[in-house]
């Protein structure tokens, strides 16, 4: 074996790099907006990428879930949890990033403090915290059940955020998927973008877990390894 | 449960009033933030005034997370960890005293750090009745979480910087809900920030019971 | 429309750099160890 791919992720793959093309190719040829002129073409990426990272976080939460269930306990799953939390941190830092480079021209600023984008700030930073977490050595059961216990929480803590937040104050886009409110062609480029994202997940989520996996092995194998190594170099002519 | 609560508690208390470090440490460094966020907010330019119910929320949190600290760096020495999961009492029990004896220390705080707003900021300490009750609402969700966390970190060298990261946007809302209760307080419109104790409410039922729920597998091997 | 490929940049830019840094950690840590004994830990 010499690499993490397999027939599975190879389709995925390709359905995910086709899938980002088109994407790409309609955003960018969306007609220019009223409101917005140019900026709503970013309406083929932006909420796709925000969605995986929700995604993401619900994943690790699930993954997480299962690992502290003792009937369904499994590395498994520790792997998917650990796996979807990286990716998912990669996919909030650039929600974060698309959503400040669509507000500024738009909204005028960088940044505003309305709950969607604050929920996601917090959901950035309790990923983070979960990595750490999840990284400080420790024997495999121990530390994926130390992860798992925050990963679950931080489940807990998202709504609880959202709403407070949301309370506090509101200015975003409202629900841009209500009918009505945009041309067809945004929405199906809406609606390509986040099957693509979402291939893209996939594949970055398995292709993670298997390097996952592989370390794990390396922790406990690999010093095995070196040791039988050295040992036939001793007994060699 | 409640009764295992009462000795862990009672004892985390005895250890406090024996060594003072929340007295002695925690409490000046309370106040001492107090006091550099009107160096940093110049008196002189009406904004303290403003502020004076976030900054006072603000320097709650970070005390707290100097108690959770401390709650747990007594229990590191001399193993003490492993002597709370041998020694038969209930986990829930103990997430209780625990959580417990940190709030009680908080609430002292919170008495001391009021009158500092008054005298230093010179705040006018109005709707007492609000301000008392978001603060209980709010320890005891801060207490709550803060030890679920804190045991979580325990055990771990990174445990100082670790524990802020995890703990701060997680009591995030509860710096929202306070301050905002605190702000309408004091400001003689307490109407509008009863509303705001909902929250509190919800967060610290929310974090008790999961404290409740967990801490038992927290404990065998955090 | 400086902002807009800024935005399409970043984006791929970061996730095409991080699928690359997955897959070269894979092969590194796949030629290093033996194949997996049977059965795997998941497929």
């Amino acid at each position: 074996m010499t690499s993490t791919a397999s027939r599975g992720t190879r389709v995925i793959g390709a359905l995910a790099l086709v899938g980002l093309v088109v994407t790409v190719v309609m955003g960018l040829t969306l007609p220019l907006t009223e409101e917005q002129l140019e900026y709503s073409r970013l309406i083929a990426i932006h909420p796709a990428i925000a969605w995986c990272a929700y995604l993401a976080f619900f994943v690790t939460a699930l993954g997480s879930a299962l690992y502290l269930w003792k009937s369904t306990r499994a590395p498994l799953w520790d792997h998917v949890a650990v796996a979807s939390a990286e990716v998912g941190v990669v996919f909030t830092a650039l929600t974060l990033v698309t959503g400040s480079i669509w507000g500024r021209p738009t909204w005028g600023v960088w940044w505003v403090w309305d709950a969607r984008l604050t929920t996601t700030a917090l959901m950035f930073v309790l990923y983070l915290g979960y990595l750490a977490v999840r990284r400080v050595p420790a024997a495999p059961d121990v530390r994926a059940t130390r992860a798992a216990v925050v990963g679950l929480l931080a489940a807990v803590v998202v709504p609880i955020n959202h709403y407070t937040v949301e309370w506090w104050r509101t200015l975003h886009q409202g629900e841009s998927l209500a009918p009505g409110t945009l041309d067809g062609r945004f929405k199906v480029a809406m609606l390509v973008g986040f099957l693509a994202m979402t291939l893209a997940y996939a594949w970055l989520l398995v292709h993670r877990m298997r390097v996952e996996r592989l370390e794990e092995r390396l922790e406990s194998e690999g010093l095995d390894l070196a040791i039988a190594e050295r040992q036939a170099e001793a007994v060699a002519p | 449960m409640w009764r295992d609560a009462m000795v862990i508690a009672g004892r985390d208390l005895r250890i406090e009033r024996r060594s003072r470090v929340v007295t002695n440490q925690v409490l000046p460094f309370a106040l001492l933030v107090i006091v550099l966020f009107a160096f940093a907010l110049d008196p002189d330019r009406g904004v303290l005034d403003r502020a004076a119910a976030g900054l006072f929320w603000l320097a709650v949190l970070f005390s707290a997370l100097l108690a959770i600290q401390r709650s747990f760096a007594i229990e590191a020495t001399d193993e003490a960890r492993d002597g709370l999961r041998l020694s038969g009492l209930d986990p829930a029990g103990i997430f209780l005293g625990k959580a417990l004896a940190v709030a009680a220390q908080l609430v002292v705080l919170e008495v001391v750090l009021t009158a500092g707003i008054a005298v230093l900021y010179g705040s006018e300490l109005r709707g007492p009745l609000l301000l008392a009750a978001t603060a209980l609402l709010a320890t005891i969700g801060l207490a709550a979480a803060g030890t679920i966390y804190g045991v979580l970190a325990a055990g771990l060298r990174v445990r100082e910087t670790l524990l802020p990261l995890l703990v701060l946007p997680v009591v995030a809302p509860v710096l929202l809900a306070s301050t905002r209760a605190w702000e309408a307080g004091l400001q003689g419109v307490p109407g509008e920030g009863w509303s705001w104790l909902r929250i509190l409410g919800v967060f610290a039922v929310t974090y008790v019971a999961v404290g409740i729920a967990a801490f038992g597998t927290l404990l065998e091997d955090a | 429309m400086s902002y807009v490929l800024a935005g399409y940049g970043v984006s791929f830019v970061v996730l095409g750099g991080y699928a690359v840094r997955v897959i070269r950690r894979g092969r590194a840590l796949a030629r290093a160890l033996p194949p997996e004994p049977s059965p795997p830990a998941w497929p």
